[in-house]
């Protein structure tokens, strides 16, 4: 090696150093683009979020500037004669969106805790598909079960109709039930077993255990499971749509207001957007409805967002 | 009441409510198979409806609907795919981080009907598509990806660490490992994320309703500028829309909607359970 003249060995690496680099620099441009768009890619759900809401304004923000606040949170919904009121179809939604969470909530929350605390593996590795199957029935699908077979059976109950809030609570109950299910497993999932040795092995029975320290441990983590759910709810249309009876009144308040026919604020605008000529006042009106209901789940999702973020961290905090 | 019978008295409330929430599910399916399974012939998938839709069969609805998932896939695939690669491997826990999360659990708590207000002011109206196939994919596509970002972020990061810990000592780039180490490990569970948003937005109504579903067209569509028959708005229209309708004809349809979604989930499933019995860490 020594022999070798050392202009020549110079050489030669120079050659190779510069090749390198120039290779280099070809794979750095590359993937200096490739990084780049994949930044791009997760920066632009903000965007996308964004442009929901600037589109839904750029259509629907006439109906808040044209109408008097007073009447478009009015009582009458006649966009035939120019009335444009709100507040039923919000009342509709509350409604329908109140009574489902109250079936589905005890429902949901009480499957998690069999399938999180009580089944044996094998009946979880079933059960667990079929939560999964009933989140993927489409919501027509359901709309039309409602529409055909459960409509009737309620109007037997002794309803006038069969299309009423509470024919509408039962489906959105039913339909919010994955939801608030997989999330609440998850919750209870989340309590560190450690937790239930130590509950039962001074002495409480399972129930105890699951009562007064699984579910309060769990706490945080199905008051999301339970917004979500809400979530759910209030924005479900094709389902509601067609088993509510689409009228627009206040019902007067009191238990029977649950089976009167209601109108929600989804159902509004899937029935009513296809009939209006665009850009007038009840083509803005519907936007309007629609920016309320975004407002309405994005204050519900980023709340629960928020709890989740917190929860996960803390959950990180303490296994470390 | 002793404590050993308060406890055989939950266990078994709660036995029995867990029971009233699952069996319902397997009545609902058999209750659309069974009431469904005779309308379903070969003349009911490929015939155009006749008759005022009350003969005939599905044909147009059914391939829009295979359209429109398609079309969905395309529009929602590459933007998920790359965004979950973003959050797996390149976001840092940083504030722009957690507003990325925050936008994509706010984008899965968005009804589907306002995505389909959106669809028709950006799509149809701003962008002047028209109400055609290309602003219905492209709103379901919106629609489906927080799901397809949820399920392919995870399947990147059950990648173990030690896979890119070798592969950038072996001199491997970022991007080199991810592309070829991390993603095809990844495929099987990302190709499931994938099957999952589609079979929502197979099943959608309401974002298609102002955006492409048409009421009847005889034909099929014959560019992304057309408009075409959806399977769960034909479903809504010949229920609740026309008059006389044979029952039949409705079951039939809503068993071929429910089966279309379901096996779309099934074979994201079995996809998911095989990857995870293959998997050799």
């Amino acid at each position: 090696m020594s022999t070798t003249p050392i202009s020549g060995e110079t050489n030669v690496s120079t050659v190779s150093v510069s090749m390198i680099f120039q290779r280099l620099k070809a794979t750095n441009w590359y993937e200096f683009v490739i990084e780049g768009l994949i930044r791009l890619a997760g920066v632009s759900t903000i965007f996308i979020v964004g442009l929901i809401f600037l589109f839904l304004l750029r259509e629907g923000l006439p109906a808040f500037l044209d109408i008097p606040l007073r009447q478009l949170f009015g009582p009458r919904w006649y966009p035939i004669e120019g009335r444009f009121g709100i507040w039923p179809l919000m009342v509709g939604s509350f409604i329908v969106t109140v009574g489902a969470v109250i079936i589905a909530v005890p429902l949901g929350l009480t499957t998690a805790i069999y399938l999180g605390e009580i089944a044996p593996p094998w009946q979880r590795e079933i059960l667990k598909p079929f939560i999964e199957v009933l989140s993927g029935i489409p919501s027509i699908v359901l709309g039309f079960l409602g529409w055909v077979a459960l409509a009737p059976l309620v109007q037997r109950l002794g309803a006038p109709t069969g299309l009423t809030a509470f024919t509408g609570s039962l489906l959105l109950a039913y339909m919010s039930l994955p939801t608030i299910i997989s999330i609440s497993e998850d919750a209870l999932y989340a309590v560190p077993k450690e937790y239930r040795d130590a509950a039962l092995a001074i002495g409480a029975t399972q129930w105890q255990t699951i009562w007064r320290v699984v579910l309060p441990a769990a706490r945080s983590g199905l008051v999301i499971a339970v917004m979500l759910g809400i979530g759910r709810a209030i924005g479900e249309t094709m389902a509601v749509m067609m088993v509510t009876g689409n009228a627009a009144n206040i019902p007067p308040l009191g238990p029977g207001m649950l089976f009167q026919p209601v109108r929600t604020m989804t159902a509004t605008i899937a029935a009513e957007m296809g009939e209006v000529a665009k850009g007038s006042l009840h083509y803005n009106t519907l936007f309007g409805i629609g920016i309320i209901l975004f407002l309405i789940t994005l204050a519900i999702n980023s709340i629960a967002g928020r709890l989740v973020g917190a929860q996960s961290s803390r959950r990180r905090g303490g296994q470390l | 009441m002793t404590r050993q019978q308060t406890q055989k008295i939950a266990v078994a409330v709660i036995s029995t409510v867990a029971g009233l929430v699952v069996i319902p599910i397997l009545l609902v399916i058999l209750f659309i198979v069974v009431n469904g399974i005779g309308a379903i012939s070969w003349e009911f998938l490929t015939a155009p409806p006749k008759n005022g839709m009350r003969e005939g069969g599905i044909m147009p609805a059914l391939v829009g609907t295979i359209f429109l998932t398609f079309g969905t896939a395309i529009a929602a695939m590459p933007l998920a795919i790359a965004a979950a690669i973003y959050l797996a491997e390149y976001a840092g826990d940083t504030r722009l981080t957690r507003w990325v999360r925050l936008a994509i659990v706010n984008l899965a708590g968005i009804p589907s009907i306002v995505y389909g207000l959106f669809g028709l002011g950006a799509f149809v109206l701003y962008f002047n598509f028209g109400t055609s196939i290309l602003a219905g994919s492209l709103t379901l596509g919106i629609m489906t990806l927080p799901v397809v970002i949820s399920t392919a972020e995870e399947a990147i990061l059950s990648v173990p660490r030690e896979f890119r810990v070798v592969s950038l000592s072996l001199g491997a780039t970022r991007w080199q490992t991810i592309r070829h180490q991390v993603l095809p490990h990844a495929l099987p569970g990302i190709i499931t994320g994938v099957i999952l948003g589609l079979s929502r937005a197979a099943g959608e109504t309401a974002p298609i309703l102002f955006t492409v579903a048409a009421f009847y067209v005889p034909h099929l569509p014959r560019s992304i500028f057309d408009q075409t028959m959806a399977l769960p708005y034909h479903l809504y229209v010949i229920s609740t829309q026309v008059p006389g309708m044979p029952l039949s004809n409705q079951y039939g349809t809503a068993l071929v909607l429910l089966l279309l979604v379901l096996s779309l989930t099934l074979v994201a499933t079995i996809v998911r359970s095989r990857m995870r019995q293959r998997r050799q860490w």
